[in-house]
């Protein structure tokens, strides 16, 4: 109420300045303005790789606009579902056009955000005090997961209805509460109508909300402790007489500019694709989900989208025979930790823990062991905040172990992922297993080799 | 009256835990009708009906579909040497007397049958759940260079033979369930209800 009287009027908007001052005194518009804006400071040596944090909100907005207009002739029934889809691709007035727009977006939205995720690997974003934008990230990522996976249903095309039933079916494989939750989770016996229509719920308004409150989440937990850079210098170290930081630019109008240019050339490239390739050689749109869903057949050769195919290449990876290499490694791991220098309760917690895997080993199938592996190599990105022991932040300024685990987790995950899209072959299951185990090494072993490493001293300013 | 005196701070938390603990399981009930309405729905339970097979048509080695609770069932018309075939295949089988699969207690044989020439079992892989294809002919194969014949998944590559039994190392690891069924006549069977009215 005060406020009213208190708030200085707004001065540099020329004849919008009396409007500015009416909000202003009954909404915090100025205040919001400058904090997320044009005083948010954000380190003047941003380069290449952060463009795809400001691509990604672009994408969540274009997906969000394209899938408005997409729901308002899609009809979300199993018997109409597939010819609506292709009466927006032929009868409706741009309608190949939004639909391009929007499965082309989902595609994009998976490259920016692996993009986005290697840029804070390489400069240890997640590490201290940003742990939480990490966290929240990677919910975002979860979240983005499912969105795809349900909005993946909707045209009711064979590699829709199939790749559902696999997924869901992955719970199934659960123990005790596996097969009930399938159940519910599809609303019938099978993928059916049911699942179709609440997939659809799930796809345009559940997901979609908790994505935009997680973003705002992520972008007020960044702002509130500051950007990191690919120096890894805090800094909010080095104030000037102004109280900003030195080594800080404004993000309006310096990054705001930036990062128009960086959706700019986005936009050109996204543009080539939607043209001209659409389908992107069956990756962006598979070529058997231009088949109506069929119950009683599965595709000969069936593959989740390109995003998934590293994780599913795990799933597959993890058979009876593996498992006792798993055992081993599991071991082996144990006995790391026992001679590691770490405090007494960790050390029990932690071979407690891997006893009970070892038993657990040996109790459940190796079907369901896959889907646990699957699972795990998703959520073992949360603990990476604390996995990464090394004095410094910046790949910049750690040593050649990092640099190498990194270079090698990269090719690994690229390599998983080509083979998550080839029908299954004994080549390409080894290779998936030897995959599988580095993916994993490179987590699990990053307390040890994270330490170990030669780094060099992180700068206190920016040159 | 020497009553004694209040504690303030004790009053205080009793009064918050027992209005959070109420608050709760109100909050948990009413999540109930929501949680529940995901289940399947009457229609849905009341949509699985048998289905009446007629196998007059089917030649020996051939296979046919049929929809049984929106799911595929099979009808294979075994011939001598593929049911050879299945008994060669004893030792390659992760579980070759099913006595970890589901089948009615009258197909928990060797065939997995009630009568060997005819399979009947749900084209459903109990690893993830894709449907496997034929490859009924019993010569070498990318996924197996001695294949006996039977079915490949493309999903997850499981194998099975003749019997619908899983081959070991495989992802899958239970043999294609088997539903119940019974002959109505030598060439017409019902797939989804048995003599015991199942």
């Amino acid at each position: 109420m005060a406020s009213t009287e208190n708030k200085l009027p707004v001065t540099g908007a020329g004849p919008l300045n009396g409007v500015l001052t009416w909000v202003d005194q009954r909404f915090p518009l100025i205040s919001l303005w400058k904090e997320h804006a044009a005083e948010y400071y954000a380190p003047k040596n941003f380069n290449f790789w952060y463009y795809f944090g400001s691509l990604a909100m672009f994408v969540l907005v274009l997906q969000i606009v394209t899938g408005i207009f997409l729901t308002m002739h899609y009809k979300p029934d199993a018997a109409q579902a597939f010819a609506s889809v292709e009466y927006i691709m032929r009868d409706v007035p741009w309608g190949w056009l939004v639909r391009y727009m929007h499965s082309t977006g989902a595609s994009m939205f998976f490259i920016v955000v692996y993009l986005h995720m290697f840029r804070g690997l390489m400069y240890g974003s997640y590490r201290k005090p940003r742990e939480l934008i990490w966290i929240f990230g990677m919910v975002i990522y979860l979240m983005l997961m499912a969105e795809a996976f349900f909005g993946y249903l909707l045209p009711w095309g064979q590699m829709s209805f199939w790749g559902a039933q696999v997924i869901v079916n992955l719970f199934d494989a659960l123990p005790l509460i596996g097969p009930d939750l399938a159940l519910w989770i599809r609303g019938d016996y099978v993928v059916s109508d049911a699942t179709l229509n609440r997939f659809f719920a799930f796809h345009v308004i559940a997901i979609p909300l908790v994505l935009v409150a997680l973003v705002a989440a992520h972008l007020m937990a960044l702002h509130e402790v500051g950007s990191n850079n690919p120096e890894g210098v805090e800094i909010k170290k080095t104030l000037g007489p102004d109280g900003h930081p030195v080594d800080g630019i404004p993000f309006h109008p310096y990054y705001t500019v930036k990062d128009t240019f960086g959706v700019m050339v986005f936009l050109a490239l996204f543009a080539i694709v939607m043209f001209f390739m659409p389908e992107f050689g069956g990756y962006f749109l598979e070529y058997n989900n231009f088949i109506p869903a069929d119950p009683l057949k599965t595709p000969s050769h069936i593959a989740p989208v390109w995003y998934f195919t590293p994780y599913y290449s795990i799933l597959r990876a993890i058979t009876e025979e593996f498992m006792i290499v798993l055992a081993i490694a599991v071991f082996f791991y144990g006995v790391l930790i026992l001679r590691s220098a770490f405090r007494g309760s960790m050390k029990t917690i932690a071979l407690i823990a891997i006893a009970v895997v070892l038993a657990l080993f040996w109790a459940l199938d190796a079907k369901v062991w896959g889907v646990i592996f699957m699972g795990l190599a998703v959520m073992i990105f949360f603990l990476l905040p604390w996995l990464d022991q090394s004095p410094v932040k910046s790949v910049r300024y750690k040593g050649g172990l990092y640099r190498s685990a990194l270079g090698l987790f990269v090719v690994v995950f690229l390599v998983l992922g080509y083979y998550g899209t080839q029908p299954v072959t004994d080549l390409g299951t080894r290779i998936s297993q030897i995959g599988t185990m580095l993916y994993f090494a490179f987590f699990m072993l990053m307390p040890w080799y994270s330490r170990m490493d030669t780094t060099r001293p992180e700068p206190v300013r920016l040159a | 009256m020497a009553e004694k005196e209040l504690d303030q701070g004790k009053r205080r938390f009793l009064l918050t835990a027992t209005t959070v603990a109420a608050g709760g399981v109100a909050a948990g009930a009413a999540a109930v009708p929501f949680v529940a309405s995901m289940l399947p729905s009457e229609r849905a339970k009341a949509a699985g009906a048998p289905v009446e097979v007629d196998v007059s048509g089917l030649e020996p080695g051939q296979k046919m579909v049929v929809e049984w609770r929106g799911k595929p069932a099979w009808v294979v018309r075994r011939t001598p040497e593929m049911l050879k075939m299945v008994a060669a295949d004893e030792e390659r089988v992760a579980d070759p007397d099913s006595k970890r699969s589901r089948q009615p207690a009258y197909a928990k044989n060797e065939m997995r049958s009630l009568k060997p020439e005819y399979l009947v079992v749900e084209g459903i892989c109990t690893h993830l759940g894709c449907s496997p294809v034929d490859r009924l002919q019993s010569q070498p194969e990318a996924f197996a260079a001695d294949w006996h014949g039977g079915f490949y998944c493309p999903c997850h590559g499981s194998l099975f033979d003749l019997a619908g039994r899983v081959y070991k190392n495989k992802p899958a690891p239970d043999n294609l369930p088997v539903p119940p069924y019974r002959f109505l006549s030598d060439t017409r069977l019902v797939i989804g209800e048995d003599t015991q009215g199942a």
